[in-house]
């Protein structure tokens, strides 16, 4: 059965992209535009990743990686996040949070699949 | 039947109850529960300022000048109620420095100088012995006047008496025993003479009543009341004239009397003897500060009334005024009152002459008598083992000296002058003591040589202005002398030095004694140097409210204990010196009998002790005598002075420093929160335009390398993903537009474009603008704009964006079904108001003011996420502002949102350009 990720982002064109990508390199995707809707996707179906952008509406990237890791049945989930804020202390915030990984916007595509490919290999 | 015998017993009855009453006042001191230690006491106690010549000589003096016999009594009265911080700063002196008398004091002040000392001393007793012979006149005079009652006849000179005949020696002699008896009962005469001071009170008040009642008798028995005796005295053209006009140098004269006062009630030894010496509380001068003066005005209230009577009764030549008090009670045959009459001025002179005695003999004693008697080696006084027997001893004999001194005065001179003008000779010589102690108490570069100098000049010249024309009269010197000078220049009479003439003789001596004092004291003060034990002393005087004790820091040197007690046991008897140490310990918590050296400490305080027994000087050179080493060298002493009045001042500018340095660092605080939080806000803000060019820019590259690598995607995906990256391109184009604009707009760069426009050509612009998107998005639109608004000045282009914005906004936010926007204009007051409203879910009043700022996107709760900058009302108010509007919005959640923003119609040419 092939992994799942799902694509977090309130930026539709972004998480189109995002979509895309992981489907060309393989993967179930699902998509969620905020992170209420996130958090519920991850409690019906956990994924085996989450790409999670930082900045949103609601419940921010920050918040749902720690709902995550506040949870051990879900240890073994990996998360990057995703963010067009390109200060150190947030990459630190993230990591500190339990984030598996943390990319900047704009980002090149294909850096993403391959850093997600390391976390998950496709057929593993 | 008023017989010799009876006055003789009055008056011996009378003193014998001044003796009781002092020894009754002692007796409670021992037993320690004082008499006098209250300030009413203390006020009446001062009242000894009335003398003899203040119940006789007021009332000559009235008789002879009209109203200026109250100047003697107004020139305390203002003392008192005006300069009582002059009299607390030198009671506070004195205490500190148990002070003794007034030669004590300047000498202290100026060095512990003993030839300062002396010097006052001979001032004090030459200028003050005819004051007292003046006393023993007086009662001689009324004595000898009483004796021939019924009869009023004026005694002749009483030189002509055989001495032994003469009642005022034996009074003389008497009022020397008390003074004997309760003013050297200690041999410290900075302690008070509770006896005495009680003693002293009584008499106030026996004279202010004797004295009243007499007046009141003159006035209301023998006379109808005021009424009747000025009515009658107005009548006379002779009274009329004395009460009515003024002598021709009235002013001049009124002004030397006054000054003359205002000193005398300091510097008379008597008043300072009272005031300072006696002084218990230093509060009482409070209470005593207008109790001393309702006590002059009662005891003046009856002089002028007396004189007009005496006046009516009597021719002038028949009577001598003085004695107006006296003879009008026996000529209206009424015994009983002229002998309280002749008590009350008994006991006004008595009182004087016992305190005036007694101050003069501490000063006598102790700096004349003893610096003399320490210095000559032969008499081996400073081996003697107990001194204070022959102190008390030279106090005593100098009491007796003094008052046979006085009488013999009195017996040779004293007949050729009135009460009042001897009086006022004393005074003029008291005065000269002013200028040194005024000086000394708040001019700390005042010294030695300048008070010397003030002082002898001051001395030299009242002797040659006032007490050479007073041998004159009374025949030991040629008369020639007062007109022509003397060797017959004619330059230097002593009643018009270098022709100042047109004064009368006293503001004449007063202006040349005052000239020449207080010009020698500070020129002199001004030209030499301190020595460094003056500089100290100086300081302890001037700063003594600032400074706890004296300045003990200076004392270098060491004594030994067993040396410094030696010293003590012979000044102040064993026993005394004995308890003085043992206080002295008790206080440190110390035991002398272990110690060997006395500290600095030790040293100061027999010092102090010594200077209450034989004074400042003398006890300084005493002390010198046991203790080895030095008060430090002037540099030093003047190096630690200026250091402690430099730190003083210091401290206080640091004081002051540090309260302005609190404020302006808080006001800093506040600076630097207000800098953070701008700068907080800048990084807020790059941070988040960073964010806001990042995101369509990660769809641009991200679409572009999937383009990129995959070249065979299928023709609809390739034109949905270019698609995507052309509206991305424009959103970042416009996104850079509007913060470039804002930017500009917040930094005043912008380039307004400023001209005449109508409102209604302005929104058909912006509404073909937006047209699409209505289009689009199927909302109804309702425009109403009515035809004849006025033309307004604006940048035509900007107002087009702040109606694209508004109306884009409304289009984004109005009912995702049946969205409706209504843009409407309308003139108000002097504004043309522009409302765009929407049927969107609305703004919470929260979150109504925020909308405006940078990138406070609020979002719509139901789509996740706003399109737009988050710059445009941001925008839009700046450009609202920059045209003197404002711009606001009016929502309740649910029921729509209407923006709107006031354009000024009449825009003043000068916000224009």
């Amino acid at each position: 059965m092939a992994r799942s990720v799902l694509v977090v982002d309130d930026e539709p064109n972004i998480v189109l992209s995002l979509e895309f990508l992981m489907r060309q390199a393989g993967y179930t995707v699902r998509v969620a535009r905020d992170g209420e809707a996130a958090l519920k996707s991850v409690e019906e179906d956990p994924p085996d990743l989450i790409l999670l952008d930082v900045m949103m509406p609601k419940r921010d990237g920050f918040d749902v990686c720690q709902t995550v890791r506040a949870n051990p049945a879900w240890k073994g989930m990996r998360i990057v996040l995703l963010t067009a804020k390109g200060r150190d202390i947030e990459r630190e915030k993230g990591m500190a949070l339990g984030a598996d990984d943390y990319i900047t916007k704009p980002f090149s595509t294909r850096e993403v699949v391959q850093r997600v490919k390391q976390y998950l290999p496709p057929d593993g | 039947m008023l017989s010799p015998g009876i006055i003789l017993l009055a008056a011996f009855g009378y003193l014998c109850l001044l003796f009781a009453i002092a020894y009754y006042g002692d007796k409670r001191a021992d037993a320690g529960r004082s008499l006098v230690a209250n300030p009413y006491i203390y006020a009446l106690s001062i009242a000894v300022y009335c003398t003899a010549w203040t119940f006789f000589g007021s009332v000559g003096r009235a008789a002879a000048n009209g109203m200026d016999f109250l100047t003697i009594y107004l020139g305390p009265t203002l003392v008192f109620v005006l300069c009582w911080f002059i009299l607390r700063k030198i009671v506070r002196i004195s205490k500190v420095n148990r002070i003794t008398s007034i030669a004590d004091f300047i000498s202290a002040r100026y060095g512990k100088t003993q030839l300062l000392g002396g010097l006052v001393t001979v001032i004090a007793v030459v200028g003050i012995v005819p004051y007292i012979s003046l006393q023993l006149k007086a009662v001689s005079s009324s004595f000898n006047v009483l004796i021939h009652y019924p009869d009023v006849t004026m005694p002749g000179a009483v030189s002509t008496l055989p001495m032994f005949q003469d009642t005022a020696l034996y009074v003389a002699l008497i009022l020397a025993t008390f003074s004997i008896l309760f003013g050297t009962r200690h041999i410290d005469a900075s302690e008070h003479h509770e006896g005495m001071v009680a003693a002293i009170a009584f008499e106030s008040v026996v004279k202010l009543v004797a004295f009243l009642s007499v007046g009141a008798f003159i006035a209301f028995g023998i006379h109808d009341g005021f009424d009747d005796l000025f009515a009658k005295a107005m009548a006379e053209p002779e009274i009329r004239r004395l009460l009515t006009t003024a002598p021709a140098s009235a002013f001049g004269n009124w002004m030397t009397l006054m000054v003359l006062s205002m000193a005398a009630i300091v510097c008379l030894p008597r008043q300072w003897h009272v005031t300072v010496v006696e002084n218990v509380d230093e509060n009482h001068l409070d209470k005593a500060v207008w109790l001393f003066p309702l006590y002059l005005l009662l005891i003046n209230i009856f002089v002028l009334p007396v004189a007009v009577a005496g006046l009516l009764a009597f021719r002038p030549e028949q009577v001598d005024a003085d004695m107006y008090v006296l003879v009008l009670p026996m000529l209206a045959r009424q015994e009983g009152v002229a002998l309280i009459a002749f008590i009350g001025g008994l006991s006004a002179a008595t009182g004087m002459v016992i305190v005036e005695t007694v101050a003069l003999s501490t000063m006598v004693c102790n700096d004349l008598v003893m610096p003399v008697l320490l210095r000559w080696r032969w008499l081996r006084l400073t081996e003697r083992a107990d001194l204070s027997r022959l102190l008390l001893g030279i106090r005593r004999g100098s009491i007796v000296g003094v008052v046979l001194l006085s009488y013999l005065y009195f017996r040779l001179i004293g007949e050729s002058y009135a009460l009042v003008t001897i009086g006022l000779v004393s005074f003029t010589a008291a005065a000269q003591f002013a200028p040194a102690i005024i000086g000394g108490i708040f001019w700390k570069s005042g010294n030695r040589w300048g008070a010397l100098a003030g002082l002898g000049a001051g001395f030299l010249t009242w002797g040659y202005t006032l007490l050479l024309p007073s041998f004159v009269r009374s025949g030991w010197l040629d008369a020639e002398i007062l007109t022509a000078g003397p060797f017959g220049m004619g330059v230097l009479p002593p009643q018009a030095l270098f022709g100042l003439t047109g004064l009368d003789p006293l503001t004449h001596a007063l202006f040349w004694t005052m000239l020449v004092n207080v010009g020698a004291y500070i020129g002199v003060s001004l030209l030499t140097h301190q020595s460094a034990l003056e500089r100290i002393q100086a300081s302890t005087f001037v700063d003594v409210f600032r400074r706890g004790g004296a300045g003990q820091r200076f004392w270098r040197g060491t004594a030994t204990v067993a040396d410094l007690e030696a010293l003590l046991v012979r000044f102040i008897g064993a026993p005394r010196a004995r308890q003085a140490l043992a206080d002295y310990a008790r206080q440190r918590d110390l035991n002398l009998g272990k110690l060997n050296d006395a500290d600095a400490d030790l040293v100061q305080y027999v010092e102090r002790l010594l200077a209450g027994a034989i004074g400042a000087a003398s006890a300084r050179v005493m002390i010198a005598s046991v203790a080895k080493g030095e008060i430090m060298s002037l540099d030093e002493v003047m190096a630690i002075l200026d250091e402690a009045s430099q730190i003083i001042e210091y401290s206080r500018r640091l004081e002051q420093k540090s309260q302005e340095l609190e404020v302006t660092s808080a006001e800093l605080r506040a600076a630097n929160e207000r800098l953070k939080e701008l700068d907080r806000m800048k990084d807020d803000f790059i941070s988040t335009v960073s964010h806001e060019l990042r995101t369509p820019l990660t769809s641009i590259r991200s679409f572009g390398e999937i383009l990129f690598d995959n070249p065979t995607l299928d023709i609809e995906q390739r034109r949905e993903f270019l698609g995507i990256i052309v509206k991305e391109s424009e959103r970042l184009t416009r996104l850079i537009n509007q913060i470039l604009d804002l930017a500009k707009m917040e930094a005043g760069r912008m380039d307004w474009q400023i001209a005449k426009v109508e409102l209604k050509d302005v929104v058909a612009d912006a509404l073909a603008v937006t047209r699409g998107l209505f289009a689009e998005r199927q909302i109804r639109l309702e425009v109403r704009v009515p035809d004849d608004l006025p033309p307004i000045e604006y940048d035509r282009d900007r107002l087009i964006q702040v109606i694209v914005n508004l109306l884009s906004n409304a289009v984004k936010f109005c009912d995702a079904r049946e969205g409706f926007v209504g843009l409407e204009a309308a003139v108000e007051g002097g504004a043309m108001r522009v409302t765009v409203r929407d049927n969107g879910p609305g703004v919470s009043q929260l979150d109504q003011p925020r909308v405006f700022e940078r990138f406070q996107q609020v979002g719509n709760t139901m789509t996740a996420k706003p399109q737009g900058t988050g710059l445009g009302l941001a925008i839009c108010r700046q450009i609202v502002e920059r045209f003197g509007g404002r711009i606001w919005v009016e929502s309740e959640p649910g029921r729509g949102a209407a923006f709107s923003f006031l354009v000024p119609i009449r825009l003043v040419a000068a916000a224009a350009q």
